[in-house]
């Protein structure tokens, strides 16, 4: 096959073809709308960010937030956005993988020189991931990890003042997320969890500058620039039904590229509809810790007593409307406190609601 | 623990190690593949092969390996050097060390592997149709493991 010419530039060879638009680009023709499109998903409509934000990047080791922490460094200079960046990594305590890859964060921290916080569950819930598998076994794993990483990245953010936690979910993990979520029959969750943005009252704001890059790009601008990721697999098999999906989405992907894209608009079309519709549960804060929970006890601190009482996989079933005494001897997470006031949004928020 | 400490020192200089496929590098030495040690003959086609995304977890821990196949498909009628589906059947026999299903689908590799031809996305170079030359280089990046 003769090398064929980029599609934009008509010049260089084409090295890419790009999964969304079949285009066939050649590499700095790539890293330009790469870098473009995650520029206009961040800046279409109102923009996710103001000036002067402080934004921590949650970081993983990983292809997803390596390339975002390389790419909104870029950005955040050629476009002069005005956001103090930060890492933020949590280390869930689980021996053979995170070690190595929160030394790759630590490099990173080196390369793009932003300041890095490394929050430990140990720190934070006197329990590492291998302590919790070796008491509730190999099944229901993610399930303690997923609540304690969402809490740990808020307590990390909270402690450095951060405004705003961006994470490295790519257009694959979203179309996935749409798929688990109608497998679960959980369609509330849909909603919210397509959002590019998501704040509540008392949450620290949250996106996904790269909700609409695929995986695919994400890999190929990796290997292209020669960025320092650690790439390897949680010791713990991760969710077997989430696994099936993720094969299952691959597999569409392979035929039809457009697939990702797609599914991602149809779960987008699920939050229009919601919007209508009310009754999501009203929100609180936890009695015990002071995190935002729709019951007396958040998530974590419903887990973490039913750990803390010795329970296996039954900690799952843990109730979250307990009284709020904690048995005696039982650890508790510390109070969260978010040290700086929500900058300008909260205090005007404040002054409509004296308003009223 | 002091290894994994070595190896970072060694990585503070991108130069060394920074090679985009996500995994730690020693140093750029070639790691010897069974097949390497062996001199090339004059009818075979020598082939970089690179592991990356973990992938290299299925092939003895190694991320690189240089290979040596013969410069027409042995057996066939076809006088046609041998293309990629050769290879990957030949990396499966020969090269794939565990977990067959996670390299291999079909006679192609699994979604969500993404194969490189001399830096070239293969899917612009005809994927499993594409003629291998000497000196080509081959990468196989999963994209399935850990973000
Ligand atoms: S696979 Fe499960 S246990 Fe492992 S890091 Fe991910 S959520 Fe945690
Ligand atoms: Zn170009
Ligand atoms: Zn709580």
């Amino acid at each position: 096959m003769a090398p064929s010419p980029c599609s934009l530039c008509h010049t260089a060879r084409a090295l890419v073809k790009r999964p969304k638009t079949g285009q066939q680009v050649c590499k700095s023709c790539f890293y330009s709308v790469f870098e473009t499109e995650v520029h206009n998903t961040i800046t279409e409509g109102q923009g996710i960010f103001h000036r002067g934000e402080k934004v921590a990047i949650g970081a993983s080791g990983g292809k997803d937030s390596t390339v975002l922490a390389h790419v909104l460094t870029l950005l955040n200079q050629r476009y002069d956005y005005g956001l103090d960046l930060y890492l933020l990594s949590i280390d869930e305590g689980i021996t053979g993988y995170r070690d190595d890859s929160l030394e790759t964060v630590k490099q990173n921290q080196v390369e793009y020189g932003l300041p890095l916080k490394i929050l430990s569950y140990n720190e934070l819930y006197g329990w590492t991931m291998d302590r919790i598998v070796e008491q509730v076994g190999r099944k229901n794993n993610c399930t303690f990890c997923g609540v304690f990483r969402r809490q740990a990245l808020d307590r990390g953010a909270a402690q450095l003042g951060i405004d705003h936690i961006v994470t490295g979910h790519n257009a694959d993990d979203m179309a996935e997320t749409v798929l688990m979520n109608i497998m679960r029959g959980d369609i509330a969750r849909l909603g919210r969890s397509m959002a590019l943005t998501t704040q509540s009252e008392d949450t620290i704001k949250r996106s996904k500058p790269f909700k609409y890059a695929y995986e695919k790009e994400i890999v190929m601008y990796a290997y292209f620039k020669k960025l320092t990721y650690f790439s390897t697999e949680c010791i713990y098999a991760p969710d077997a039904y989430r696994g099936h999906a993720r094969v299952f989405l691959k597999d569409l992907e392979a035929i039809r590229p457009s697939a990702i894209i797609d599914i991602i608009h149809s779960g987008e079309t699920f939050v229009l509809e919601q919007s209508v519709q009310k009754g999501l549960k009203e929100m609180q804060t936890c009695l015990r810790c002071g995190y935002i929970s729709s019951n007396d006890l958040c998530k974590a601190c419903a887990l973490l007593e039913g750990l803390e009482a010795g329970l296996d996989r039954s900690a799952l079933k843990q109730g979250q409307s307990t009284l709020s005494v904690v048995p005696e001897g039982h650890r508790i997470i510390p109070r969260f406190e978010r040290p700086v006031p929500i900058a300008v949004e909260g205090i005007e928020r404040a002054v409509q609601s004296l308003a009223l | 623990m002091a290894a994994t400490v070595a190896t970072v020192m060694t990585t503070m200089n991108p130069e060394v190690t920074s090679n985009g496929l996500g995994y730690v590098g020693k140093t750029e030495v070639e790691a010897s593949g069974s097949s390497s040690t062996i001199v090339k003959k004059e009818e075979e086609l020598e082939i970089l092969i690179e592991f990356g995304g973990g992938l290299h977890l299925l092939f003895s821990q190694k991320p690189k390996h240089t290979i040596h196949i013969p410069c027409q498909i042995p057996q066939s009628d076809l006088p046609e050097a041998p293309d990629m589906r050769y290879l990957v059947r030949w990396l499966k026999e020969n090269l794939l060390s565990e977990r067959p299903e996670m390299f291999g689908e079909g006679d192609s590799v699994r979604p969500g592997i993404l194969v490189l031809i001399n830096d070239a996305d293969w899917e612009l170079e005809g994927e499993l149709e594409y003629l291998l030359k000497d000196g080509d280089e081959v990468v196989f990046i999963s994209t399935l493991h850990g973000g």
